[in-house]
């Protein structure tokens, strides 16, 4: 088991040098310098400070050269400092240590993500039990239609609507933001149903296609497994319905669903960038979205360079849960 | 063929899909003919107006009428949908040809690379890319093709495995048939009904993603009109002017649900497994 998950890890690596790789090639893509962002809004500029700056982005050095020293220092994570004016180095406006734990933009983002992967597994492996249980029924017809529909969704377009209704006709919930403005002078309770009011919306837009999708596959994992030798073995033998289906069968097709929530991730952080700005959380996607804007490229890198961490440890946990669900990869 | 025509059609939801996608082709190809004015006639007497009889889904913050601007943009996200799907399909046939046909280092390369543009959250590294390269209607379309390859690729690399070792693929190679010969005419041909199958939910999935980037900016730039865009005047008026919202989404919906329920269907029609099984 040890042996595997060392193998799984080191097999990341090369997966991580490509995307860094990758990364590095598409902001090169750009034309111009990357510095030509810094340099054309300042007309102050003199062509000496001009030249130190490239030289201080090894601009003046061929491409895998530059490749190389970038590589070197995010290492270190030091990902160098913003192009915007406040000239911050790049991993302090994503974890920023003098804020509270719950105001940094990558823990926000994280456990917006977290929420809603949790809601998704727990409504819609129950949905897609019951669907497959009561296959044709009239719950298992409605279900349907919600995947198709939840499939087709564009969430932007959900995320206004909800806030159209539940924000602005109704006025129940905040529409913006990740605290109110009042938020200091509340009560330990207060501040947490304040960051619960503010987290409703969010959570809801970015897990209703997931609970779409995902009791579907858990229907059809389940109708898969129920056909197997081993349930009719299991019904054979006497025992009944409910430990069948709960016993036999969940285990196995929870495996199914085990993989794909893996690979759901770059999906559910890609989602981060349309609902953080929508309902303007102060998150990673949020600031990419801006950084992507300004042309800040040292951000840029470095976002889409943590995003692509996360994804991997998101598939690396999606295998230590399947090695737990399923004994056969243990023995080995 | 007439089997799976029979099929098709048996699928009332999947004829209505394909009824729904015919529709959205001809109001794409007679768009001036039938939106009743000018996409992008400005109208400074009718800023934000509720829908009425003249302006049926009311106009936007220039006075032009939101309906005509929907007409135009359903042609929009037609051919984005289209030419991304193209590119991606024919990179990912020939990487997943090449994969799964000569197997070995060349498979382990492509695949890796597979895995890599699979880690990276699609809209981050389109949105990094569009950011750089300037959005361009050009610039979406192939981007969007670039970055959907993957699962065509994954698809026809499995269709491969399976098919180079039948005997008709043996029979040809001891006539003498190369490489190439017995990639394209004959395995290509016998591994194409799951990439269609593809292609045509790929179409569905390319147009919410256009309209994902054109309602954050970084699509379609007006004055060209797609829903995306009308959605981002929404957004921003969205206190006042609840129909700038609530239409295009509604086309975005019902365009990626036809498209859904046609692919539904023809992987029902298609995956001769599934027949026996009656419904």
């Amino acid at each position: 088991m040890l042996t595997y998950l060392v193998k799984r890890i080191l097999g990341m690596i090369p997966t991580l040098l490509g995307i860094t790789l990758l990364s590095f090639f598409i902001i090169h893509l750009a034309p111009g310098k990357p510095t030509d962002v810094m340099t054309e809004m300042n007309p102050k500029i003199t062509p000496e400070a001009r030249e130190k700056l490239e030289k201080y982005y090894g601009l003046d050095k061929p491409i895998y050269v530059q490749y190389g020293m970038w590589l070197k220092r995010i290492v270190k994570m030091d990902f160098g400092e913003s192009f915007s004016t406040d000239r911050r180095p790049v991993i302090e406006k994503i974890w920023d240590t003098k804020q509270k734990l719950i105001d940094r933009r990558l823990f926000i983002t994280f456990f917006i993500n977290l929420l809603s992967m949790f809601f998704i597994f727990i409504i819609a492996i129950p949905i897609g039990i019951f669907s497959a249980t009561h296959q044709h029924s009239m719950f298992d017809n409605i279900s349907t239609v919600f995947w198709f529909i939840g499939f087709a969704m564009p969430s932007f377009w959900f995320a206004l609507l909800l806030m159209m209704f539940f924000g602005i006709y109704l006025d129940w919930l905040p529409i913006s933001g990740f605290k109110s403005m009042n938020y200091e002078s509340l009560t330990l309770p207060g501040q947490i149903w304040d960051r619960t009011r503010h987290l409703i919306l969010p959570v809801f837009v970015s897990s209703f296609g997931g609970v779409a999708g995902y009791s579907r596959y858990m229907r059809s994992s389940m109708l898969e497994v129920i056909r197997q030798d081993y349930i009719t073995t299991a019904r054979a033998k006497g025992l009944s319905e409910r430990t069948v289906i709960y016993k036999h069968a969940l285990r196995n097709s929870l495996l199914t669903i085990i993989t794909l929530l893996g690979l759901s991730v770059p999906g559910l952080i890609g989602g981060s960038v349309i609902f953080e700005n929508i309902f303007s959380i102060p998150g990673m996607g949020q600031l990419f979205y801006m950084s992507v804007m300004t042309r800040d490229y040292p951000l840029v890198l470095c976002i889409l360079t943590i995003t692509a961490i996360l994804t991997l440890v998101g598939n690396l946990m999606a295998d230590i849960g399947y090695m737990f669900a399923d004994p056969r990869i243990r023995a080995k | 063929m007439n089997i799976f025509w029979k099929r098709f059609k048996q699928n009332r939801l999947a004829t209505a899909g394909g009824v729904m996608v015919l529709l959205l082709f001809i109001v794409a190809a007679f768009a001036p003919l039938i939106s009743p004015f000018d996409p992008n006639e400005i109208d400074r007497n009718s800023i934000l107006e509720p829908p009425s009889e003249v302006h049926i889904l009311g106009t936007d913050d220039l006075g032009r009428d939101v309906f005509s601007r929907m007409i135009f943009g359903s042609w929009i996200s037609l051919a984005v949908g289209f030419v991304a799907v193209g590119i991606a399909t024919f990179i990912g046939i020939i990487f997943g040809a090449l994969s799964g046909y000569y197997g070995g280092w060349t498979d382990r390369i492509i695949m890796r690379f597979v895995d890599i543009m699979l880690s990276i959250p699609t809209l981050f590294l389109i949105l990094a890319v569009i950011a750089f390269i300037g959005p361009s209607i050009w610039n979406i379309m192939i981007i969007i093709g670039l970055t959907s390859w993957m699962g065509v690729a994954r698809l026809v690399r499995a269709e491969f495995l399976s098919l180079k070792e039948r005997e008709f693929i043996l029979a040809a190679k001891a006539m003498g048939a190369g490489d190439m010969r017995i990639i394209f005419s004959h395995i290509m041909p016998n591994s194409m009904s799951p990439v269609f199958i593809s292609a045509v939910l790929g179409v569905a999935a390319a147009i919410l993603l256009e309209s994902a980037l054109s309602f954050l900016g970084l699509g379609i730039q007006p004055p060209t009109p797609s829903w995306g865009n009308i959605l981002t005047l929404g957004k921003d008026n969205i206190e006042i002017a609840w129909w700038l919202s609530v239409f295009p989404g509604l086309a975005i919906l019902f365009t990626v649900l036809a498209y859904n329920l046609v692919g539904e269907g023809l992987r029902d029609a298609l995956d001769p497994r599934l027949w026996q099984r009656g419904r």
